[in-house]
Order: structure tokens, then sequence, then C-alpha cells
């Protein structure tokens, strides 16, 4: 099937087309040059286009999604709606059901949308998810940074057998890029402790941070992966975290990239959560400019923002004592998922308020992140959802960014605490967001850092995955139109994934099988098969299933995208 | 217990079976196939390996329809599924229970049939671990994995539950006698304590047995939590528990290591019900404040877990799952499988891969004996009694594959090791050919 998107206005980042009135043209799920005569015209003359969205960090498939719907029914009462004659109910809002999460990403305008988090000991419950959820491609990052086979090499220093171990667990898991989340505090979780900065070693295994993150980024490298290791630093939501989150990005300065497509050798997730100054809650302040200061100098470092977004939600994550002590700051009821070997994970309600002075100041440090990074390209919009606000909350946050009006008027109207104003500098920063921006860090950026070459562009070649938006970059001031823009972005005109339509005019229209999005390192086989023997014994002895019932089986990861990475160039 | 020969006589192994009874799902299991047969299980326990070799007893070996004089009568496959096919689009109120001895690739049409004839879904946890869900609705679920419990735990406390009998596997795989990383002694290096009123096969191998009177589970809870937060107790004996010892067992919980605590349905079942699953999980978040303490419902089937699991993502709600309105509403009480029986709502009843009839009260029985059934299962049953249409499934982690998930929620998949009887259907089969015929008779009615 052949169509033209026809006289749309265009931002492509990647092509440095900043919103040019042309045409795209694609035949057989690709973008291409020219088509027949006989190509399908959507005209979308004057509307918004970009490449289809491409989201960094979500957490939408998986165990701990699954705990969080299990034990909250009053999240998924929210958001129900019936079936249709296409699409299946839909309930949940942080924590949807998995068609209703496809249906709401595509609805957005998302082509692809990384699960953030994938212990591999449940890596099977995950793609399980996977093929639940419709319409969006999913590649699933595995978690290494607990991991203690992981810990003993950083131990050693054995930076060969570690990338094979990565290189051998991304094809056991059918991951795509090395997860590292508050490494050595999980597994000191285990005795119910934390480790604080990036020298404090896990107990036990006497390995610290910085040791475990520079290891896997070398491994990272050594096998040239797409993306680069992607880090939720120590001490996250701590007051006065912010040396920390530096600390563990200066740690990486001297390692050596091996990528031609992405420039980061780390990229710092949710950063909202890592950028506190104080030393509690009563003195916080935000930490922003200091770790945005950073990111402006040094170019070896991405980061995604994590905004709140002021809602009811459910926050998790693999930073298992981190969840404890919200719970002994909140009372509601505390959810904990250990795994053996690899990692901890937990969940809390949480309720964002923009009466709460704290979360007021979380949400301005969100924002100011944004403001404050100057290049774009450096910068991935995420709400860590459900974290810090759900996915569904991405127009708001886009609305914000391009409104220094809107933002003002949320300060000024009360609709937030005064410490946002006090204890950020965000009432003092006028930067407004363009769509060409705005197409940057929602496309191009994420593409870039995840190494995709083929999508969040619309180069000749790449993947058919196109969003339109009902809005006329021409004839629209988006500074002053927080609400249309909202509006906009969260009910695509036109959402094409793979060249199909999925949805027109707000609605899902089509519903297909979303992609298992892996990587596969080729020429480190014999290396896999020589750590493999060498670490079975342990794994036998320690592990509780068998080796042969742990490995993600290729039927679980059904229709795949696969990444082929040649570790020997 | 008799000497038994070891089974010599077979032509292969399958090695690392995953066992298809209790919520231990062993994955270390070697069947011993001889002629397309099990002629033998190793490592497997007495429970699992019942189930396994004498599966052939008593099983179902081609679809039945009840005709008029009540007789259960063979027919082709072709007739029963017709004719289920039509009760089902047929009805009203269908409720379709069980699934918790199936796997997720039999319940992914399952549920594709409820969502399109608006019925109710429901699994086994209605009547077992329903309460544990509420409980874990009200106050949180800190839970782990069974390997963390291996290479960490230094005490364990079972409760409500006898391993020993009803998970025979889960201490000496997974908890108790296992030598794990930071535990190299096994069971020298940990505490074994029981709470149960009975004087069990657990109770009797542990270091510590809490004999609490019968409904005396909250209240003994509820006394080690007021220890715990610095209060004094009021009352001498507690539960039937002299105080000395609450506070003595107490200081030991405080100062272990790593703690798991195992609850099964004498917790959910006694007298305060989801309330007793309630206070056990803030003592678990309490000792926290202390030191490292965990806990696990013990699952009884397979894959009950399982089920929750998959409605859970699919849908949004664990169990009782109502799509009678277009979309799902999940609201103990109202959408439970006991309860629409005893309104006597539901007009036709599917099971599969359960026994409501050795199972359910007397009332909702007395309901289905009245309504057509049909039953998807392996085994003759009382169940088979009530039904009215009977489809011969296959044994999911024997004679056919599939994936289900352990109590610790860790996902399986299930090998096969034979092959089915040439007159059985799968359960995946069978449940997408209801499907597609429900569709037909749907479309055709238009």
């Amino acid at each position: 099937m052949e169509y033209i998107l026809k006289n749309g206005i265009v931002y492509d980042p990647v092509n440095e087309i900043n919103g040019e009135k042309k045409d795209v043209m694609f035949r057989d799920g690709k973008i291409v040059n020219s088509v027949s005569d006989s190509a399908k015209i959507l005209d979308v003359t004057d509307k918004l286009v970009m490449p289809a969205g491409v989201d960094v960090h979500c957490h939408l498939a998986g165990p701990k999604l699954c705990v969080g719907r299990l034990y909250r029914p009053e999240d998924e009462r929210k958001g129900v709606k019936p079936k249709t004659d296409i699409t299946r109910a839909e309930t949940g809002f942080s924590i949807p059901s998995c068609p209703a999460t496809g249906y709401r990403f595509s609805r957005m305008g998302y082509g692809t949308v990384v699960e953030a988090a994938v212990p591999p000991l449940e890596a099977k419950h995950t793609h399980e998810e996977i093929i639940a959820i419709p319409n969006i491609d999913i590649p699933p990052l595995t978690l290494f940074g607990n991991n203690w086979f992981v810990m003993q090499f950083a131990k050693e220093g054995n930076i060969e057998d570690l990338a094979a171990f990565v290189s051998a667990w991304l094809k056991i898991t059918k991951g795509y890029g090395v997860k590292i989340v508050n490494p050595c505090g999980s597994e000191a979780w285990g005795w119910g402790g934390n480790v604080h900065g990036i020298d404090d070693p896990a107990p036990y295994w006497d390995v610290t941070a910085r040791e475990v993150i520079r290891a896997l980024a070398q491994a990272n490298e050594m096998l040239g992966l797409p993306h680069s290791i992607h880090v939720h630093p120590n001490d996250l939501g701590h007051p006065g975290n912010f040396p920390t989150t530096i600390n563990t990005i200066d740690c990486m300065k001297d390692i050596k990239k091996n990528s031609e497509y992405r420039n980061q050798t780390i990229h710092l997730t949710h950063a909202q959560f890592h950028c506190y100054e104080g030393t509690s809650w009563r003195d916080v302040t935000s930490g922003a400019q200091p770790v945005a200061d950073y990111i402006n100098k040094n170019d070896h470092v991405t980061m995604d923002l994590g905004a709140v977004t002021l809602d009811e939600t459910t926050t998790m994550t693999a930073d298992g004592p981190m969840e404890y002590d919200l719970y002994e700051l909140t009372g509601l009821k505390w959810a904990n998922k250990d795994i053996e070997l690899e990692t901890a994970s937990g969940l809390v309600p949480f309720i964002y308020s923009g009466r709460n002075p704290v979360h007021s100041l979380q949400w301005a440090i969100g924002l100011e992140l944004a403001l404050m990074v100057e290049n774009p390209w450096q910068v991935a919009l995420t709400t860590d959802s459900p974290n810090a606000g759900p996915f569904i909350r991405y127009p708001r946050v886009i609305s914000w960014l391009m409104s220094n009006k809107r933002r003002m008027e949320m300060m000024d109207n009360k609709e937030v605490h005064g410490w946002a104003a006090k204890k950020s500098a965000l009432a003092t920063l006028d930067r407004e967001y363009d769509f060409y921006d705005i197409a940057t860090i929602t496309r191009a950026a994420p593409s870039k850092i995840y190494g995709f070459e083929d999508r969040g562009n619309l180069s000749v070649g790449s993947l058919a995955d196109i969003a339109v938006y009902d809005l006329e970059p021409n004839n629209f001031d988006p500074t002053v139109n927080a609400a249309a823009v909202e509006n906009a972005f969260s009910n695509a005109l036109y959402t094409i994934k793979d060249g199909e339509i999925l949805v027109k005019d707000g609605e899902v229209v089509k519903v297909v099988s979303s992609n298992h999005v892996h990587t596969e390192v080729q020429g480190f086989e014999d290396q896999e098969k020589r750590i493999l023997e060498q670490i079975m014994p342990m794994f036998n002895k320690y592990y509780t299933v068998k080796f042969e019932n742990y490995i993600v089986h290729d039927h679980y990861a059904e229709p795949s995208t696969v990444y082929k990475v040649n570790a020997s160039k | 217990m008799a000497y038994e020969e070891p089974v010599k006589d077979y032509d292969k192994i399958v090695e690392n079976c995953t066992c298809a009874f209790c919520g231990s799902n062993c994955d270390d299991l070697d069947i011993l196939v001889k002629d397309n047969h099990v002629a033998g299980v190793r490592h497997a326990c007495r429970l699992g390996a019942s189930k396994i070799m004498e599966d052939e007893d008593q099983r179902l070996l081609v679809p039945m329809v009840r005709d008029e004089n009540g007789e259960l009568v063979e027919v082709d496959w072709d007739t029963a599924l017709d004719k289920a096919a039509e009760l089902i689009a047929g009805s009203i109120r269908p409720v379709f229970y069980g699934w918790s001895e199936t796997s997720i690739e039999a319940m992914k049409p399952g549920l594709e049939l409820t969502e399109l004839v608006g019925a109710v879904i429901d699994n086994q946890a209605t009547i077992c671990h329903g309460p544990t869900v509420q409980a874990v609705q009200n106050v949180g679920y800190p839970l782990m994995t069974l390997g963390e419990v291996k290479n960490r735990a230094d005490m364990l406390v079972y409760t409500g539950s006898n391993p020993m009998n009803a998970h025979p596997r889960h201490l000496s795989r997974y908890t108790t006698y296992p030598k794990g990383f930071f535990r190299r002694r096994g069971r020298f290096d940990r505490t074994l304590v029981t709470w149960d009123p009975k004087f069990s096969d657990t109770a009797k191998l542990s270091d510590i047995w809490v004999p609490f009177e019968e409904n005396g589970d909250y209240g003994f809870c509820n006394a080690i939590r007021a220890v715990l937060k610095g209060k004094e107790l009021k009352q001498d004996v507690i539960s039937g528990i002299p105080k000395e010892d609450i506070y003595e067992l107490t200081e030991k919980m405080k100062n272990t290591k790593f703690g798991a605590l195992f609850f099964g349905l004498g917790l959910t079942h006694t007298l305060s019900k989801q309330r007793n699953i309630d206070i056990a999980i803030q003592l678990v978040q309490d000792l926290n404040k202390y030191t490292k303490w965990v806990l696990l419902p013990m699952r009884g089937h397979f894959n009950v877990n399982g089920f929750n699991i998959f409605m859970s993502y699919e849908m949004g709600f664990p169990y009782g799952v109502d799509f009678s309105r277009g979309y799902p509403r999940y609201m103990i009480g109202e959408t439970t499988t006991i309860d629409l029986l005893n309104r006597r709502e539901c007009d036709v009843f599917m099971v599969i891969a359960a026994d409501p009839g050795a199972h359910f009260p007397g009332g909702a029985l007395a309901h289905l004996a009245n309504i057509p059934v049909i039953q998807i299962d392996i085994h003759w049953g009382p169940s088979t009694e009530m039904a009215d249409v009977v489809l011969p499934g296959t044994f999911i982690g024997v004679e056919t594959a599939g994936t289900s998930y352990r109590m610790d929620s860790v996902p399986l998949y299930m090998k096969k090791a034979i092959d089915p009887p040439e007159t059985c259907r799968e359960d995946e089969w069978i449940v997408n050919e209801l499907l597609q015929r429900v569709k037909n008779i749907k479309e055709a009615s238009k």
C-alpha cells in the first residue's frame, strides 16, 4: 500500500526539517521519496507532522506493573472504557491494563516505547505483557546493576567476562540494553539496607556503585551496544542528592564511546528525582542548576526528565529501599518484590498535589531541567511513567514547556504551592520550546539516544512511523494556548505505524501486534559459552529455577525486531 | 513405607519438567518415558509424582453429552463442541470458572470468549486466597522470590499452612533445608517457626511451635505488633499464648537478619478472614523498621497465581471479573462465582481445570445442578456428575507445554514429556474452538 501525506507542516529534527510544508510518502511500511500515481492521498494540509513518538523510559510491562494492577483496583476503576468493534475494554489510570496502554500511546502518536526495567528471572512475564499490548514497538531494558555475577566481575575488574555475561543475558532475556538501578543499593535492600553515594560498598560484595557503573559502561562499549548504559543513580528522592548524581555521570568521563550513532556514554534517567539540594524535606531546594550546568558542559551524558504531573499515581522502581522510605513517609500501602540474585523492587501509591510544597517543588524541578539544559538533543521527555505521573500526561508537560505564560499562571494562581517559585528558578526561566524542540525531545533525541537509525525520523528507508496532530503551526500560538496544545497532542489526527493507519481523529481504528525489540550481539559467542560454563555451578546452586527454564524462549518474543550488533567492530 | 525398586525400564528421560501440582512449581522433575507413557518421575514429591504417574486413572478420554435420560453418552468432538457453543451463545449470565490448572495459553482464548459473550470469568482464588488479594489491596504486598529466602533467610514462619503435607518440597527445595549463598549450612543456619493450633507435620519439624487458639490468629499478630511498637501487653495470656512467649518471639523476630512469613488458607478462612492477612502484612511491614522481612501466600494450584496475573495485565483485575456491561467490573460479593450461584444468577456454567463439585458450598451446588454445566477437564470427578457437556483436555506439563506462574510469580515454561491420548484435545484448542463456534452462531443470528 502506498500513501502520500500531503502538505503537512513537517518537523523532523534528524533531517533538520523545521516546519517545512512538504509531502511525506511511504510504501510497504517504509518512508520512500516517490510513489506511483495510485498512492492513496491523505490530505493534512497545514497540519503538524512529526515522526511517531519514541519514549525512552516508561514502566509499562512486567511483574511490577502487575503487582500494581493487582493491588490497586481503585486505580483500575479509573479510566474504564467499554469495548468497541475494534478495541477491547480499557481500565486503569496510572497502571492501565495492557490493551489500554497500547491504545493510549497510539492515540498520542507514539510508535516506540521502552520498558525501563526487566528483572531477568521474570523476563518471560514482561514479554507476555508485551504480547498483550498492541500498536507500539517495545524494547525492554534488562536490569544488571545489582546482579551478583555483575558485582563479582566488577569487583575483579574483569570487563571482558562481564561483557560476555551482558551479551549472553541480553539474549536470554531478549533485552535491548543495560539498565542500572540504585547500583549496590538494591542488593543492600536484601538485608533491609541501602547505600549512600557512589562510593559506599554493597554489603558482603564489597563493591561500590562507581565500580559497577564503570564496569558495565566499559562492557557496554566493548560490545558496542546501540544504547549506552541507562542509569538510575543512588539516593533517588533524597534531599541533598545532586552531588551523587553529578558524581555518577562524572565518573564516566574517561570512558570511550563505541557507537557511531549516539553521542552519550551514560543516560541519566528521571533526572528530576536526582536534583535535590538541602538536608531534609524541610530545607530542600532545587538542585537542577548544578546538574544542568554539568550537562551543558559535557556531551557524554543525556538525560530524561521524570517530570511531575501532579496526579495520583503509583510509584514503582527496582530501587527497593527507596520505596520503603516512601512508605514510611506516606503510610500508603507498600508492596515489595525482591528477585533472587538480581534486584529488588517496590511500589507505593502516591498522591502528588499542587497544594503540597514538596510536590510543587518537584514539579518545578522537572520543568527547570528541560529549560536549563541548552541542547535539546541531550533531553528526552518522560514522566518516568507512572512514577512522576502517568504517560497520558506527556501532552500536558509539552504544553508547559511551550508556554511560559501557563507556567507563570500556575504559580500566580496558586495551582502549585509557593515553594515552586521560591525554592526553584522556574519563575525566572522564560525559555519556551517550539515545535522543533518538542519534536527533538520526544522523537529525534530519544531515537538517537537509543541508536535507532530507523525511527524517530522521516528519512527515506526509515519505518513509516508518523504522527499528525490537529494543529496548524503557522496559524497557532502555543505559548498562549496550553489547553489546545495538550488536547492536540493527546489525540493524534493520524498515528501511522509501519505504514498502517492505527489512529484517526484520536480514535484507534486498527489494532496490530507490538514488536519485541531486542539486540543480539554477534562475534562474542565463544566468550558467552565460556562464561556460561564458568557461572553455571553458581547458577545451579543459588537460583531456584533450572537454566533451561530460566531463558525466554523464542515464542515469547514474537513478532520481534532484532538489532544485530557486531561486537568485533 | 515399603521399599520400591527404582524404575529401570524406560526409553528416555525428559529433564527439567515443571510439576503441575502445587504452587511450588518445582521445575527439576525428570520424567521417565516408556512407550509414550510415564514410567516414573524423579525428584517429585509424593503428591506431584502420584498426579503425574497415575494420570490414566479415571481419565476422561472422549467427549460426552448428557442425553434426555440424564446419562452421559459418548459423542464426537463436533457434536460436543456445538452443543457447548450453543449453550454459551444462548446464555444470559454465563460464568467461566476454573483456569488454575491450565496454561496461560488456554486462558487467552478463554478471556476472548468471556469478552465476546459478556460473561463472568473467575478462578479458584475466589474460594481460597481471595481474602489474601483483598488484604493486599488494603495494606500492601511485601514479597520476594523464593530464591531470596533460600539464599538469605535465617528465620521462617509458617502459619495457617502445613507445607509438609500440602507443598512437600517447599521446605527442602526453597526455604529451610537448602544450602543458600549466605546460609551455607542450610537447615542449621535457620530457625523454623510454625504458628498453628495443630501440631502439624510442619510443626513437628520446627524449632518453635506457637499453638495459638483456633481463630486466635488476629489477636496473636496484633499482640506482636503491639510489642514491636513498644506497648506493654495487659493480658497474661493472649490467644492462648503466655505473654512472656510473645515478648521472647518478638525479640527473636526483630533480631533475625532476614525473615520470611508464609501463610495459607488457615489464615484466610478462619474467623477474621482478610483481616488476618491485613494484620500479618502490617506485621511484616512493621518488622522492616528493624530488619528485613518478607511474606508470601502459599498458593495451591500450579497456576492459580498465573490466572490472577494474567487477568491483571489483560484487564486490570485479578479474579471475579464481570464483562456483562461491555467493560470489566470487579466487586467481591457481587461478581464472584459463589455469590452469583447463591443468588441463582448464573444460567450457564463452564468449568475448566477445576472441580467445583468437590469444593463448592451446598447452596451453590444446588443451583449448579439446575443449570447446564460444561466441563473441560482431564479426570472424572464430582463435577463430571453435574456436567451436561464433557470435553476431555490434556495434561499441562506432561502432555502439553504451556506457561505457568509459581506462587512467587516466577514465570515458567512447562515442557511436555509425552503425547496426549489421541481422542483428547489441548485446553487451548478446545477453548479456541468454542470461541470460533460461538462467534459463528452470533454472526448467523445478526
